[in-house]
């Protein structure tokens, strides 16, 4: 079966994330997922929510109008942009009186929302579009001698009540995916908790110390990487780990891959096909394990 | 931005507007505040509250209950919330705690009182449809990255559609007074 997805950017990532996106891509293309683009989408609105939730709301639904156009579902890299989409989704198609509301705003470009479309974030399309086996299928470099750690992040899990895509206190996905590469995945302490990325422009201080946080934890069970499936909270962890470093005067040099870059690697792709030289950490001697466990 | 806490002056009987909390009520996510029986789970959940002096969900929650809506609106502290909804899916009277602060900014905002990093990504998507200012340097870099040219949005309609918002009509009238 051929899954075909709008693919919705969101701003974090071709902003400055962009190690995410070219794995992202050739990862799904080669899983059979084909991804179409949207010209037209702007930001998914959740940053502008806490000072406006009605712009949130229209932003968002515009997105989704644009896409009930075309009649294709939404697949985004961010779960700011899926958790967002997902939750205006539910709230428009419940509310009737709130769903007019927002529609007098999108008509006046020729648009209505009618929540005919739904938002997918990669990590539930690769677990339910493309589905285990065939990964496993596609795994052609077992990544035996990894042992790593994983961090969902926020957004992919809560609140429950609109997301309800995987158990927010204990969540598997991410793990079963990264075990599906043949590395181990580490249990950790408060794996669920913030990446601290939201704060950032309000306490810089209180966000790195959110991260800091996580980082100790990762560091306690010696993982040799931090896997995640967020612009946000990659940025926090590897474009901030030496700043976090420098700041607390503690060392760390755990290398953060975005989770298509770890199953890109373990299905054969290279680490400059997969953008590993965009990342800030240090990843060689992570490369180097890999390279001993393929053999 | 200072972390500045909410006062903990003794509370002058002209402070307490006692409407103010039904008028959360009936906004968009604050429709169960009434409930919250303050037993401290948001607290004692969340990150930030780990890392900050000030910042207490259930003291917010608290303040607003008891209609000290000009402390509330004023405090600092209130932007800390990082949103992550530990408290809302843990709350076992189901308050949606997030939403409620999210409320309460909401009500900071029409004042005129929100973090710059807001009004800039406010300003950016009117602007460009993107909360960021995306460099042309990494716009140009995309083909040689192998990736498809940016989606260019469409900022126009995005205005269009977003006309009638009052935090945004503020921004924009501060944006043309700064220019002037």
């Amino acid at each position: 079966m051929s899954s075909k997805y709008l693919i919705f950017l969101g701003c974090a990532v071709p902003y400055r994330v962009s190690s995410y996106e070219i794995s992202a891509r050739k990862v799904l293309t080669k899983l059979g997922v084909e991804l179409v683009e949207m010209p037209e989408f702007n930001c998914c609105g959740l940053p502008l929510d806490p000072v406006s939730h009605e712009t949130m709301l229209i932003l968002a639904a515009r997105n989704l109008a644009l896409a009930e156009q075309t009649g294709l579902n939404i697949l985004t890299l961010c779960p700011g942009c899926a958790g967002t989409l997902k939750k205006v989704n539910k709230i428009l198609k419940e509310d009737k009186a709130l769903r007019e509301q927002i529609n007098g705003h999108l008509k006046d470009s020729g648009l209505e929302f009618k929540g005919t479309v739904e938002t997918k974030h990669i990590l539930q399309v690769l677990k339910e579009d493309v589905g285990l086996e065939k990964i496993r299928n596609a795994i052609v470099k077992p990544l035996t001698k990894l042992k790593v750690a994983e961090h969902v992040g926020c957004h992919l899990l809560r609140p429950k009540e609109y997301i309800g895509f995987d158990d927010p206190e204990d969540p598997q996905t991410l793990k079963t995916l990264i075990e599906a590469t043949g590395a181990t995945c580490l249990n950790y302490i408060d794996e669920t908790e913030c990446c601290g990325a939201p704060s950032v422009g309000v306490s810089d201080k209180i966000a790195l110390q959110l991260a800091r946080d996580k980082l100790n934890h990762v560091k306690m069970v010696e993982a040799q990487a931090l896997i995640t499936i967020c612009p946000f909270c990659h940025i926090m962890f590897d474009t901030n780990e030496l700043r976090i470093e420098r700041m607390f005067n503690e060392t760390y040099g755990i290398p953060v891959l975005h989770y298509p870059q770890l199953l890109g690697l373990a299905m054969g792709m290279t680490p400059e096909e997969l953008s590993f030289n965009e990342l800030r950490v240090d990843t060689s001697k992570l490369l180097q394990v890999i390279k001993e466990g393929v053999n | 931005m200072t972390e500045t806490a909410i006062s903990k002056e003794p509370v002058k009987a002209s402070e307490i507007d006692p409407k103010f909390k039904y008028e959360l009520s009936r906004m968009h996510g604050g429709e169960k505040l009434l409930k919250c029986f303050q037993c401290g789970t948001c607290t004692s959940d969340c990150p930030v509250a780990r890392f900050s002096d000030t910042y207490r969900p259930r003291t917010i929650i608290h303040m607003a209950q008891l209609g000290l809506k000009d402390r509330v609106l004023n405090s600092d502290t209130l932007w800390l919330c990082a949103a992550c909804f530990t408290c809302t899916d843990r709350c076992p009277q189901g308050v949606e705690v997030a939403s409620v602060i999210r409320v309460l900014r909401n009500l900071a905002a029409e004042k005129g009182i929100a973090p710059k990093v807001f009004k800039e990504q406010a300003a950016s998507i009117l602007d460009s449809g993107y909360a960021y200012k995306i460099p042309s340097l990494r716009i140009k870099k995309r083909e040689s990255q192998g990736l498809p040219p940016l989606p260019k949005s469409n900022p126009e309609n995005v205005r269009k559609a977003l006309k009638g918002v009052k935090f945004l009509e503020k921004i924009e009238k501060e944006d043309e007074q700064d220019e002037q």
